[in-house]
């Protein structure tokens, strides 16, 4: 029950911020807008709600749709004993939201993952490189345009 | 250093900057096993990909196949059987052990305490032989389906699990023995590496290595799956949060995980009477069914598929549309070979609604969690694996920052990157 009341308070506090709010499947999740994503993670941080730690960071590709990018966050409270679950949908034409990595460190490798995945920018990321494709690599590869097979050149060997 | 360095275990590099044997500056680059993962599991279907879940984390695969397994059950809404999550824990206890004892034996095989090693792949072996029996393999198991597990615990596994606990046991006592006070593996590991509960969280840690730092996070207490709350057993804590700290909740954490083997092997429920029934070996059966009058009723011995139907109520659920169909059916029955069918054709099989979902289990290194979004199809639309030793690893550069060269070895060997796994 107590689970329910954290989406309630949030609804009332950040009203016109809050697009959506579901718990499919018992998952409790806000759907926000872009501009507000560090207000309100700043907010969950605090007492009483105590997000602490931030699990996840990914994206799904809705090709097709629009808005097509859709930024997962998943943040976990020690002390609510609660998983909370933020998306944030963006647009194709303005792939960029601002970078949790000031907040939590390992934002940091998270945001490069998903840079490296999905070629989404994060504005304030202090070194937004791939992380697990090497320099040269061309494209995005879990975009639902990449082809499952496709090939790349070699590139040299590095020294 | 890296990504294949003779005193470093996995794929990864680690490009140091200098000031003699300190360390000034450190860039670690991972994706050394990048296989795509996510990707080739969006062209599979949510059976087909399961096999792959294997191949995350190599050391305790029952543990991977556990949480992509629940999270599906999450979506589906289905109740597994008592037993199968009694079969459940037992299994993925025994993997948590094989995984802190493959950590250990290398973090102190590369300090040079060889010994450690062979011991701990000695007691590795007992383990893996409890897992072999049952599942027919030792490493890619891929025992835990969807809705219950393959098949029932072997008949015989009692005698040979104990025996694997009473190693199990002796070994860490001989280890403890050997590192607790052990003056070469205390100065290369006390009060290096240490962290900070705060910066832990700040980092995303969970499992064994946060729980070094004494934050008390367990999933299998936070949040309890199978029959977890009806185990009783300790979460081990640590103060510093350093090296040792680490070997040590590790060490703890192996004697817990015996205790709730040994509480699951009381409290599984007895099979139902088909089961127990004895089987025979193919060649016998054949010669018996030539006979014209059989002196028994032909039953094949239970590893063998052809006689599984007596033991699906105990290890699957009775939801037919996420179960592969007993094979005695589809041979035998019109019904059994289109439910069959309609299992493993090209868009009909296990379609959850749509919708997305996560779920974790208590893995390894920490929590284990799996992010499914469902369109209503038979493939994930998008499926992600929150890996656990991936955050562990985003923090390696501040851990070894002002250290020795030397010390990087035992740090990188504490937090149990496993390759597979960080770089899916």
């Amino acid at each position: 029950m107590e689970k329910k009341k954290i989406v309630e308070e949030l609804k009332q506090k950040f009203a016109e911020k809050i697009k959506e709010t579901s718990s499919d499947f018992g998952d409790d999740t806000v759907i926000i807008d872009r501009d507000f994503l560090g207000d309100i993670v700043q907010f969950l941080r605090q007492e009483p709600y105590e997000y602490t730690m931030l699990l996840d960071i990914t994206c799904v590709d809705y090709l097709g749709r629009e808005p097509r990018f859709e930024m997962v966050y998943h943040l976990l409270s020690l002390s609510e004993k609660h998983r909370l679950r933020i998306k944030v949908p963006l647009s194709e034409k303005n792939l960029s939201i601002e970078s949790l990595a000031s907040i939590w460190k390992n934002a940091n490798w998270l945001e490069r993952e998903v840079y490296d995945m999905f070629g989404i920018r994060f504005y304030g990321h202090p070194d937004l490189r791939r992380l697990f494709m090497y320099d040269g690599f061309e494209g995005y590869p879990l975009r639902k345009d990449y082809p499952l097979r496709k090939r790349q050149p070699r590139i040299p060997l590095r020294k | 250093m890296g990504p294949s360095h003779p005193a470093m275990h996995g794929t990864i590099r680690i490009m140091v900057e200098l000031d003699g044997e300190r360390i000034l500056n450190s860039e670690v680059e991972v994706g050394y096993l990048h296989r795509g993962f996510e990707k080739t599991c969006e062209h599979k279907t949510y059976f087909n990909l399961l096999p792959y879940t294997d191949r995350m984390n190599y050391v305790s695969p029952l543990i991977n196949n556990l949480g992509y397994v629940m999270t599906m059950e999450k979506m589906l809404g289905i109740e597994v059987p008592e037993k199968a999550q009694y079969i459940r824990v037992i299994l993925s206890e025994l993997s948590r052990i094989s995984d802190h004892l493959t950590c250990i034996a290398a973090m102190a095989m590369e300090c040079g305490a060889f010994t450690i090693l062979l011991y701990k792949m000695k007691a590795r072996e007992f383990i893996w032989d409890v897992i072999e029996q049952t599942t027919g393999a030792r490493m890619t198991t891929s025992h835990i389906r969807i809705g219950g597990v393959r098949s029932d615990l072997h008949p015989g596994y009692e005698e040979v699990l104990k025996k694997a606990i009473v190693e199990t046991r002796n070994v860490l006592k001989d280890v403890s023995g050997l590192l607790d006070k052990n003056k070469i593996f205390l100065d290369r590991t006390r009060d290096i590496a240490v962290v900070a509960p705060e910066t832990a969280i700040n980092y995303g840690w969970t499992g064994p290595c946060l729980r070094s730092t004494g934050v008390y996070f367990d999933v299998r207490k936070t949040f309890p799956y199978l029959v977890y709350d009806k185990m009783d057993f300790e979460v081990p804590l640590g103060e510093r949060g350093d090296n040792y700290d680490r070997y040590m909740v590790r060490m703890r954490e192996m004697e817990q995980s015996l205790r709730i083997i040994e509480q699951a092997m009381k409290k599984i429920p007895k099979s139902a009477a088909g089961t127990m029934a004895k089987g025979m070996e193919p060649a016998e059966a054949i010669k018996m069914s030539r006979e014209k009058k059989a002196e028994k009723k032909i039953i094949l011995s239970p590893n063998l598929e052809g006689s599984e139907k007596d033991k699906y109520q105990d290890i699957l659920t009775k939801s037919k549309k996420v179960v592969v169909p007993p094979k005695e059916d589809t041979y035998t029955s019109i019904e059994g070979l289109i439910s069959h069918f309609k299992f493993f054709m090209n868009e009909h099989g296990i379609r959850p609604p749509k919708g997305e979902v996560y779920f974790a289990v208590e893995g390894g290194n920490g929590e284990l969690g799996y992010y499914i979004v469902s369109d209503g199809t038979d493939k994930p639309y998008r499926l992600h694996v929150r890996a656990p030793c991936f955050h562990v690893m985003a923090s390696l550069e501040e851990m070894i920052h002002g250290h020795y060269v030397a010390d990087v070895i035992p740090t990188f060997g504490s937090v149990n990157m496993i390759g597979g796994e960080m770089d899916r």
